[in-house]
């Protein structure tokens, strides 16, 4: 396989150009090249998942000249996560995508965000993760546009704004980097930033960084762009940027250089703590509120990122002990996993009902499980992942970082936590109290299931849902043990400039 | 320590222009702002008094280019990020023709149908 880890990036590149002179042939042809792409793209993700770390050299330069891919535990789990729910989004967009004119050229966007993400997964080198962020965000800023309706040319404005703000933000921090340690090869920037040691110039970069990937995330002082952003696009499209991007570009980026580059400190774990505190609380509360079926998706999306810093935050802590850092750093990356799993499943469901109902308001709708069995089961067994009832996967992870902040003595965080999770269920119960249960209006009569096409996806999420909660050893010892692991050693990645 | 000053000061005023400038089009101008005085810090990064292009000619000594030529590897970086700038001010200014198809107007304290 290692030969072939360029392809991750490479394979939806190709196929994003090929795709549309696929199209002027036969759109079936442009359909089926899109899901081949994906298809491969996870059977190869899958297999990632049971090789040895390695570094890979492109062009055969040696670090720190060259650009570093590197494969370890972390980025095989990010790459599971990207791959596997981009091509069941990708199964549900052939159908779902319909509605839409200029299909083909969705899919050439949708394969250059997977690129883009790919390549911040598995890159080694500061100045090529910027590089692909910005790939995978143009493609975003695109997609959310996509309907070019009022309401998402809005919506898409905004987010390119605040967007390009985050990136310019990380740029600078990227150049400020560059000129303390004269190297881009991250390996080779830890190890010149453990010389210099800390001063006010990586305090700055510090501050640089939190800010920018912060806003990628959407922590909560910098969330305004999501609720807008993941509501106005397509169905699939808002699977893909609430369950995947906001962790790859992120979280994910956010946990590389702080861990891996900075390096454990008590003042970046107590910002990041704080943060994630209040994505999570402030998440939670807005959502409640809400009509539009998907705006409230995104507000949830807000408050369980919050969760995934939490732990993270705790991690990254030198002062409590290492075993509870590293559970609380574990329950993170697992809620991290889950959220990608429920909270997809719960956008393609949204959009399931708005393809049949074709309406988002929660309140319009109502007895819906009648009409569609398949798709509300799926939103059923979604809602109770998110809210943390015991058989899902949402109740391990969220008792895990629970239990890990009373453990190490942040009561407050703690009972939160427990806070949120009582305020989630509740607004959930409420969710399906209006959407599938209760009376079912006239002019629903007539509706019938969603296509094979977009319920296929829906039920692997479900299947998952449940499978990630009861088989959670497998899991563990599969990809979450070995990202954990990655996350607390520095000196295996410090290791990787050697080539090991 | 001027130059990176005044770059700075360039960094501020596009951020005031994003922020206070209620016109669209003002906005996209002030991220262009941003961007390159980024784009300038870059370049001084490298930047050294006195120095030669880092391209080694006939006749000349390594050692002695090492020791006179301007760092090139931010060059190239900036050369890429004007370049996705280029992308993303494309994308921007489309996005923006599109907003004022739909809301005949540029002034984005109109554009609120959305609530955040």
């Amino acid at each position: 396989m290692q030969g072939y880890y360029p392809l991750f990036t490479a394979i939806p590149l190709g196929m994003a150009f090929f795709n549309l002179l696929a199209a002027k042939i036969n759109q079936k042809i442009s359909d089926f090249l899109a899901f081949l792409a994906m298809a491969s793209l996870s059977v190869m993700a899958v297999k990632m998942l049971f090789e040895a770390p390695f570094a890979y050299h492109v062009g055969g330069w040696a670090p720190p000249f060259g650009i570093l891919l590197i494969s370890d535990g972390l980025s095989s789990m990010l790459l599971v996560i990207i791959n596997v729910i981009g091509l069941l989004a990708m199964i549900y967009s052939t159908k779902y995508m319909d509605s839409y004119t200029a299909k083909e050229k969705y899919y050439t966007l949708f394969l250059l965000m997977i690129a883009g993400m790919n390549g911040v997964v598995i890159t080694g080198d500061l100045f090529n993760l910027y590089v692909f962020l910005e790939i995978a965000s143009i493609a975003s800023y695109a997609l959310v546009g996509f309907g070019c309706e009022k309401n998402e040319l809005e919506a898409s404005f905004k987010y390119l704004i605040l967007g390009g703000v985050a990136s310019t933000l990380i740029l600078f921090g990227i150049a400020f980097l560059y000129s303390l340690t004269g190297t881009l090869n991250m390996p080779d920037v830890a190890i010149e930033l453990g010389k210099i040691g800390m001063n006010k110039g990586v305090g700055f970069v510090m501050a640089l960084f939190i800010a920018g990937f912060g806003l990628k995330a959407s922590s909560v002082p910098f969330h305004a762009w999501l609720p807008d952003a993941h509501p106005s696009a397509p169905a699939p499209i808002s699977a893909m940027l609430s369950g995947v991007l906001i962790k790859a570009l992120g979280v994910y980026s956010i946990a590389r250089l702080m861990f891996h580059i900075f390096g454990p400190s008590a003042l970046v774990s107590s910002i990041i703590m704080f943060l994630g505190a209040l994505s999570m609380v402030v998440g939670v509360f807005l959502a409640v509120g809400q009509h539009d079926f998907k705006r409230m998706l995104a507000y949830h999306s807000i408050s369980q990122m919050g969760y995934v810093t939490l732990g993270i935050g705790l991690g990254l802590n030198p002062n409590v002990s290492p075993a509870l850092a590293a559970l609380a750093l574990f329950g993170g990356l697992f809620h991290m996993v889950n959220h990608a799993v429920f909270k997809s499943c719960l956008f393609l469901c949204s959009g399931a009902f708005e393809y049949r109902t074709g309406t988002r308001d929660k309140l319009k709708m109502g007895g819906l499980v009648r009409k569609m069995p398949v798709t509300s089961a799926t939103c059923s067994i979604a809602s109770l992942s998110i809210s943390g009832v015991p058989p899902f996967n949402g109740f391990w992870s969220k008792l895990i970082i629970i239990f890990a902040f009373l453990k190490a003595g942040y009561t407050i965080y703690g009972v939160l936590a427990i806070f949120v999770a009582f305020m989630t269920m509740i607004s959930f119960i409420r969710l399906q109290m209006n959407v599938l249960f209760g009376e079912l209006p006239k002019r629903f009569e007539k509706i019938k299931e969603a296509p094979f096409l977009m319920t296929l996806p829906l039920v692997v999420l479900a299947i998952l849902c449940l499978a990630i909660g009861i088989a959670y050893p497998f899991i563990d010892s599969v990809m979450l043990e070995a990202a954990k692991d990655t996350l607390l050693d520095q000196a295996a990645f410090l290791s990787f400039i050697a080539g090991v | 320590m001027t130059l990176y000053f005044l770059t700075m000061v360039l960094f501020v005023m596009g951020l005031y222009c994003l922020v206070a400038k209620k016109n669209i089009i003002k906005k996209i101008i002030g991220i262009v702002i941003i961007e390159y005085s980024i784009n300038l810090f870059l370049i001084l990064v490298g930047w050294r008094k006195g120095g030669i292009a880092p391209i080694l000619m006939k006749g000349m000594d390594q050692k002695e280019l090492v020791e006179h030529s301007v760092d090139p590897l931010p060059q190239a970086l900036v050369l890429t990020s004007i370049v996705i700038g280029l992308g993303v001010l494309a994308l921007m200014v489309s996005i923006c023709l599109r907003l004022y198809e739909k809301y005949k107007t540029f002034d984005m304290s109109k554009i609120n149908r959305l609530k955040g």
